[in-house]
Formats: C-alpha cells, sequence, structure tokens
C-alpha cells in the first residue's frame, strides 16, 4: 500500500549569497475522517469499519475534518456531496462509507524556511450522512473536546496528522496543526471490499516444488508444499511448514513470533530450520532422522524434534 | 511451427556447449533444419565444437545491433545439410545484448528453421536469462553431482519465472539430460544415481549420457559427437534424445560402449 501519491521537488534557493539549504516538496494522499454529531454513533460506525478491514488507518497520514462539529447556527446544512477532484489526475471516487478521502498538499515553500502546510475538505458521501443535524452533545458555544476526541481516536490506533476546518479557538497546545488549502482526491487506496480477504484464514498451499534460490515468504499463516523444498531454498512463514515431499533447504516456521508453529515434513534433510527465532543447522540435528519423516516443534525455549512414525 | 530450445545448466562445465552441438547435429541428421545459437558471448565455444571457428565473419551482436543481417552471420554446416550456426562474439561483451534486438533475431530464426537451439552461458546472470527468455523448451543439463544438480534446481526455477512462457503463465517444458554418467561409479556410491538425480530434480529424463573419451575427441577435431562417431555411446544417447523431443518413444536405456569380445576379455582378466 503505497501513500506517496505523487511527489513534486521543488528545490529553491534562498540566498544567493550562502550554501542555500534545499528544501523540497512532497504531497502525500491522506485520508479524511469527518465525525459527525452524535458522536457515539459515528464511533460505532468507524468501529465497525475497523472491524472489517483493521489496517485501513495503518501508516497512513489521517486529517480530522472537524465541519460535522461546528456549533449548529454556524452550520445548519450538513455537507452531503462533494464535487470530485477538480484536479487533474484525481478520477471519479467510488467512495465507500465512511472513510472520506482528500489530498494534503505541501507544497514547496517558497523562499522562506517554514513550510506552509495546506489542506482542504473534500466530502464524499457516506453511509452515516441521515442523522448529524440532531441534537448537539456539545454546547454551542464552547468547541468540542478536541483533546478527548484524539484520545478516542488514539486508542483505536489511529494517528491524525492534521486539523482542518476547526475554529481556531478550539485548539490548544499539543494538538496536531491546523491546515486549509488540500484538494480532494479520490480514495482509490481505501481497500473496504478487499478488507475481509486479508481476514481470511491465510494458508499457503504450493503444488510444485520450491526451487534452489526462492523463497517463499508467507507472514500470515501456514505454508504447504505438495512438493520437495530444493537445497538452497527458504520457506518462512508465520505459522507451520508443512512439507510432503523432501525438506532439503531453509524451513523457519513461526516469524514474527509464534511459538506454537511446527515444521513438518516427509524426508528429513534439512539445511536449517527455526521456530520463533530459534534456530538448529543441519549438522547438529540427529543423524538417526535423516530421511525420516519429521516433526519439529519448540518446547521450554529448545527445539525438539522427533519422527512421525 | 519452429521450436525454441535452450540448453542450460546454471553451473559451467556440465556438457551445454557438447550437448547443444550433439542435439543440432542429431536434428539435422534426422532430417530437420536447425540453427544453433552461441549466448555464450565473450566465451564463445559452439563455433570450436562444431569445427567453424575459421569461418566466423559476423556474429550474433551484429546481428542483434543490426550490423549485419542474420543471412550474413549464419554459418552452414559443410558436413550436415540443414545445419547452421549463428556464432557468439568473443570481444564483447553480454551487455551489448538488448532484449528488443534478441527478440528480433529469435523471430527471424524461427520463421527460417525447424528448431532453434540455444546455448546458454553458465550462471544465472542476463546472458543465461536472454538465452532462456524466448525458449519453447529446455533442456536441463545436469551432472550426476551435487552442486550441479543444486544450480540446475535453481536454473529450474528460473525457467519458470523468468522465461516469455513464464510470464504469460503458460508452462514451459522442461527435460533433463543427465550428462558424464558412469554406472559403474554411481553403483558404488561415488556418484549420484539417477534416481536421486531424478527425485531433486523431478523433470522428465531426455537422456543419459555415459562419461565417454568420445566426447573430449570429437570437440578437439571439431565435430558433434554425434557426427563424429555415431556409433559411439554418447552419439546414441543424443540420438534417443532428439527422437525423444519429436516426440517419439524410445525406451530409456544408458548406452554402454560396445566393445570387441577380446577387450571385453582383457577387462576381466585386468579387473
Amino acid at each position: 500500500m503505497r501513500n506517496i501519491h505523487n511527489s513534486s521537488t521543488n528545490v529553491t534557493s534562498i540566498s544567493p549569497t550562502r550554501p542555500s539549504l534545499p528544501l523540497r516538496g512532497r504531497s502525500f494522499r491522506a485520508l479524511v475522517l469527518a465525525p459527525e454529531m452524535p458522536l457515539g454513533d459515528w464511533f460505532a460506525n468507524l468501529d465497525a469499519l475497523l472491524a472489517r478491514s483493521p489496517t485501513l488507518f495503518a501508516e497512513r497520514a489521517v486529517i480530522l475534518d472537524l465541519n460535522g462539529l461546528t456549533p449548529p447556527p454556524a452550520a445548519p446544512e450538513p455537507v452531503s456531496t462533494a464535487p470530485d477532484g477538480p484536479e487533474a489526475g484525481s478520477s471519479p471516487t467510488p467512495a465507500d462509507a465512511s472513510a472520506v478521502a482528500a489530498t494534503s498538499e505541501t507544497p514547496a515553500p517558497a523562499g522562506d524556511a517554514a513550510p506552509t502546510e495546506q489542506a482542504a475538505p473534500s466530502e464524499v458521501p457516506a453511509e452515516a450522512a441521515a442523522p448529524a443535524v440532531a441534537g448537539p452533545d456539545l454546547p454551542a458555544t464552547a468547541g468540542p473536546d478536541l483533546t478527548a476526541l484524539l484520545g478516542e481516536l488514539g486508542r483505536r490506533g489511529i494517528r491524525i496528522m492534521g486539523i482542518e476546518k476547526a475554529d481556531p479557538s478550539w485548539l490548544v497546545p499539543g494538538l496536531p496543526p491546523l491546515l486549509a488549502g488540500g484538494r480532494p482526491a479520490d480514495a482509490t487506496t481505501v481497500p473496504v471490499p478487499a478488507a475481509p480477504e486479508k481476514r481470511r484464514p491465510s494458508s499457503l498451499v504450493l503444488d510444485t516444488p520450491v526451487r534452489s534460490g526462492q523463497c517463499i515468504y508467507h507472514p500470515e499463516g501456514d505454508v504447504t508444499v505438495m512438493g520437495s523444498v530444493a537445497s538452497g531454498a527458504e520457506i518462512l512463514a508465520g505459522g507451520s511448514i508443512h512439507v510432503y515431499g523432501a525438506l532439503r533447504g531453509r524451513a523457519i516456521a513461526g516469524a514474527g513470533g509464534n511459538p506454537r508453529a511446527r515444521i513438518y515434513c516427509r524426508r528429513f534433510q534439512p539445511e536449517l530450520l527455526g521456530i520463533d527465532g530459534l534456530f538448529r543447522t543441519a549438522d547438529s540435528t540427529d543423524p538417526k532422522l535423516r530421511d525420516k519423516p519429521v516433526q519439529v516443534w519448540l518446547e521450554s525455549d529448545a527445539l525438539r524434534m522427533a519422527p512421525l512414525d | 511451427m519452429a521450436k525454441v530450445l535452450v540448453v542450460t545448466s546454471g553451473k559451467g562445465g556440465v556438457g551445454k556447449t557438447t550437448t547443444t552441438a550433439a542435439l543440432g547435429a542429431a536434428l539435422a541428421q534426422q532430417g530437420q533444419s536447425v540453427c544453433v545459437v552461441d549466448f555464450d558471448v565473450g566465451l564463445r565455444n559452439l563455433d570450436l565444437v562444431m569445427g567453424a571457428e575459421r569461418r566466423v565473419v559476423y556474429d550474433l551482436i551484429n546481428v542483434v545491433q543490426g550490423d549485419a543481417k542474420l543471412p550474413q552471420a549464419l554459418i552452414r554446416d559443410k558436413r550436415l545439410d540443414g545445419l547452421s550456426l549463428l556464432p557468439a562474439s568473443q570481444t564483447r561483451d553480454k551487455d551489448a545484448l538488448t532484449d528488443a534486438g534478441v527478440a528480433r533475431v529469435m523471430d527471424e530464426l524461427r520463421a527460417k528453421f525447424d528448431w532453434v537451439i540455444c546455448d546458454s552461458p553458465a550462471g544465472i546472470e542476463r546472458g543465461a536469462t536472454l538465452a532462456m527468455r524466448h525458449a519453447d523448451v529446455a533442456v536441463v543439463v545436469a551432472n550426476p553431482e551435487v552442486s550441479s544438480v543444486r544450480d540446475s534446481d535453481r536454473i529450474i526455477g528460473l525457467l519458470d519465472a523468468k522465461t516469455a512462457r513464464a510470464e504469460k503463465g503458460e508452462t514451459m517444458e522442461k527435460h533433463l539430460i543427465l550428462t558424464r554418467y558412469d554406472p559403474a561409479r554411481a553403483e558404488r556410491g561415488e556418484m549420484l544415481r539417477i534416481d536421486d538425480v531424478l527425485e531433486i530434480l523431478s523433470i522428465p529424463l531426455l537422456a543419459v549420457v555415459p562419461e565417454s573419451e568420445e566426447v573430449l575427441k570429437a570437440s578437439n577435431v571439431g565435430s558433434p559427437v554425434t557426427l563424429n562417431n555415431p556409433a559411439s555411446a554418447p552419439a546414441r544417447a543424443y540420438a534417443d534424445a532428439v527422437r525423444r523431443l519429436k516426440g517419439e518413444t524410445v525406451a530409456m536405456v544408458v548406452p554402454t560402449e560396445r566393445r570387441s569380445f577380446m577387450s571385453k576379455l582383457f577387462q576381466r582378466r585386468a579387473a
């Protein structure tokens, strides 16, 4: 998943007299979260979305759009539809649900050292467009409790990079910067339909032998090889490794911390075995196990191996 | 439609060039029109084994770069009708081969011949991947020895990943030729047995070429072994291999040298 959408590099020289510090501009794609008034409902929607795609906000720039939280007199009608991105390159949005996307641009600063960050809104119709006008939870005069809001988001693993459309008086020190001037962009990277796929218990089955020099890396689940694993090949699995042929290469199970992972093979001739960070080379395995069907597991911080029959 | 065949192995010195020349000559002997192409730019050998080293004017690089036309570079074998050689350059390096240029030359060769046999350089770098890139069939040459077998396994992985066929999602037909095989030594456990090699590589066996002094003899006089002494054991193994490539069913035997009754007698006594 790429966050960097496009990069514009404008190098600006500040002063002709001394060597200038090159300053670059870069534009990233940011997701925009727009909380709406019954915050309880909104968070419930957000939790449902996160349950479907837990990694939606992971390692992504997220902007908080506070338009929906402005006091009622100031915001008589909720923004329902926004035009598609006027900029070249942004295509019509097949927008889904409560995730809303926009580009936040950080253009190259001209002359001055301080980068002027800007972000602009784009609202895409959300499922939860209906309510929001109803009784506000917050007093109209005071601003919303942004610290609490950010805390709630942080508890869900969402870190806010910037805030837009907020009354400057709401901001207290320590909050992310107030942004303006972002351009809308499509939410192509929002993998909402793809998300259930990720959550499937993923086990990888290979019908072909794993050849020397090939590396199978499957961090999420078990790897099953219906052929042999050649000398010089490597299998790295987050779960267990099953080899229905000869295991002549390297097998590393439980990569990423799973002490319950095991390695099973039909013919035991491995170069290297590993489970959850513990390794054993071929030299230090019992020669009696060679060529036999064997399983390898972890028991009280030691690799144990035994014939299967 | 022409078939493009790549002879490859990963490891050097296992008999790729010998095999290329022998298969090419055997196909021509069986009435096919064949071109053998040397992809070993910088270390060309095929012209020597084919006995054409004194007739090279233009080479593969010249054709790829458009300095010469394909017919100008092709060397027709004097002994066999239907056998041609496209030599490699000895002075240039592999970087002179461009993807597009090689693709164009292979298309031209396909139009001209029944079989195009590419002699791959050793290794897994650009020269080797370019040689295998446009192939329809791969002949993997291995010796009954662990390092050769492991390198061949690596090459088989690349054949399934880096060839034009693999990238189109098609499968590449792969065959094994086991060379320098000595049944007696394999029996004594001094070299891998055929079953061991097949078990590791798990591709179909095309031929077992026995270790024989005929191979060196033939390459020293600049003649493919199938042409130099068709009755020799390696020549018969290659001839059988070619029949299998053409789709005939031939029983798999490991050919042995035919000895006269007297020499058999002496062999016994010495042993």
